[in-house]
């Protein structure tokens, strides 16, 4: 429960940062806020030879809205921590539901270090962050010695613990849009004990036409398979219809339908999870509906 | 490589006192605090960041000791239980504690002590589900939790006297 040893850079800049992971004959990795990277270096699940802390990149460190033609957007930087994301009334006010899903990660005692990037790098399929950035649309920015290059959170998950991140690349920055006016959405999920990573969760948002019909119905399910993914089918059968606890009962029983190898292990069977996620599922839409109505 | 690697100078402060010192890369916050300068209130648990008996402050944030780098720490300021209160004197929410049998064996209870320590410096009154959310990050195996959960009702009640004995003094 030691991690092997490795070496350890602390680099002032950027361009040092991805310079020490240039380095091809060396097996770096990044660390950010350490909250999954060291528990999986205590158990030797991961041995890398360099660290690259990225602990003093305050320019990764930051939470930002801006405004274009449009809408607005949430800029926030890798480093950014989730406490910090919990606290941040831009946050609250842009994107309301990543700061819903913030709450529900982990305690705060985890939340104090660990980070917005490193959580979207490191891609467990049961976490928050990778399911709010696929549901939301964000893109994710990246910084290797080819350059910078944004991929679309569609483009990004590739399996478990698997990303479009080419080796040497450090995240840098997520860009996710702002909540469009009179969105209704919802964020829900179900562990044994809260803090725990979830069985299953789901994310939701929609609008109401002027005739009261679902609209841009979008929802991801996660913790599902090996990545979030977007339930298709689901949002096919909602769009155009008027929302009811029927049709919702009826559209979430697909949730899971277009998950490859679904995940069945110790915490829950396969079984388990899809009906955990189609019940979760039509709570977040009832849900999403309310504030649809609400605020319409 | 691993022949090659180097201990690392930190210089970082602990319970108000500086150190300096050479560190391996490898070496957890926890066993640095325990084993080289010999706080033995930072408990060394499951080590995977799941138990919370090792949570300490840095920089005035309760973390886990055992998923953070000694060093990491380096310019850093770390408090342990032993930097909480002064001399022999008990911080009200280990008082808190004793009084409302927020322990048993006590093996868990440094982190405990930590976390409320940062929620109430912070919330003086939190609420029932910011409470929850932070005992819920520590693990208890003795006492089922409702004396923890009278423990931190206690504290903010001792705290909240303690503030006003002072002011009105």
């Amino acid at each position: 429960m030691k991690p092997a040893p490795f070496d350890y850079v602390i680099p002032g800049t950027l361009d040092e940062a991805v310079g020490y992971l240039a380095d091809e004959d060396v097996e770096s990795h990044v660390l950010a806020g350490g909250q999954s990277l060291v528990a999986a270096m205590n158990m030797r699940m991961a041995r890398p030879e360099l660290l690259v802390d990225l602990g003093k990149l305050d320019e990764l460190d930051f939470i930002r809205e801006e405004i274009h033609d449009e809408g607005g957007s949430l800029h926030i930087g890798a480093m950014t921590t989730k406490r910090t994301v919990e606290f941040s009334p831009v946050v609250e006010n842009v994107q309301p539901l990543m700061h819903a899903a913030t709450l529900m990660i982990a305690h705060p005692q985890i939340r104090n270090r660990g980070t917005v990037g490193g959580s979207v790098a490191h891609a467990d399929p049961a976490a928050e962050y990778p399911a709010v950035a696929l549901l939301l649309d964000a893109e994710i920015t990246a910084v290797g010695s080819a350059g910078k290059r944004t991929i679309a959170a569609s483009d990004f998950f590739i399996t478990y613990f698997t990303t479009a991140l080419e080796e040497g690349e450090i995240l840098t920055e997520l860009r996710i849009p702002a909540m469009a006016p009179n969105t209704g959405w919802s964020f829900k999920e179900f562990a044994r004990r809260h803090g725990d990573f979830a069985m299953a969760g789901v994310g939701v948002t929609l609008n109401l036409d002027a005739g009261g019909h679902c609209e841009n119905t979008k929802v991801v399910g996660f913790a599902l398979g090996a990545t979030p993914i977007r339930a298709k089918a689901v949002e096919d059968a909602i769009n155009g219809e008027t929302p009811s606890p029927g049709l919702f009962a009826a559209a979430c029983k697909m949730m899971v339908d277009g998950v490859e190898d679904p995940t069945s292990d110790v915490h829950a069977s396969v079984e388990y999870r899809r009906d955990l996620a189609t019940t979760l599922a039509e709570r977040a839409f009832a849900e999403a509906v309310k504030r649809a109505g609400a605020e319409g | 490589m691993s022949n090659d690697i180097t201990t690392k100078p930190i210089r970082v402060t602990v319970n108000g006192e500086v150190h300096e010192m050479n560190v391996e890369p490898r070496m957890l916050l926890t066993d640095f605090l325990r084993h080289e300068l010999n706080f033995g209130g930072v408990h060394v648990g499951c080590e995977h960041g799941v138990c919370g008996v090792c949570t300490v402050l840095m920089d005035g944030k309760a973390v886990r000791s055992c998923l953070t780098l000694a060093v990491q720490t380096d310019g850093h300021e770390i408090v342990t239980i032993e930097g909480i209160s002064e001399d022999s004197e008990l911080h009200p929410i280990q008082q808190a504690f004793i009084e409302e049998y927020g322990l048993q064996c006590g093996f868990c209870t440094p982190g405990f002590v930590m976390a409320i320590y940062e929620l109430l410096r912070d919330n003086p009154k939190p609420s029932e589900e910011q409470i929850m959310d932070v005992i819920g990050g520590e693990l208890c195996r003795c006492t089922g939790y409702e004396g923890i959960r009278r423990a931190v009702t206690s504290a903010i009640k001792k705290l909240q006297a303690g503030k006003s004995a002072s002011a009105s003094a």
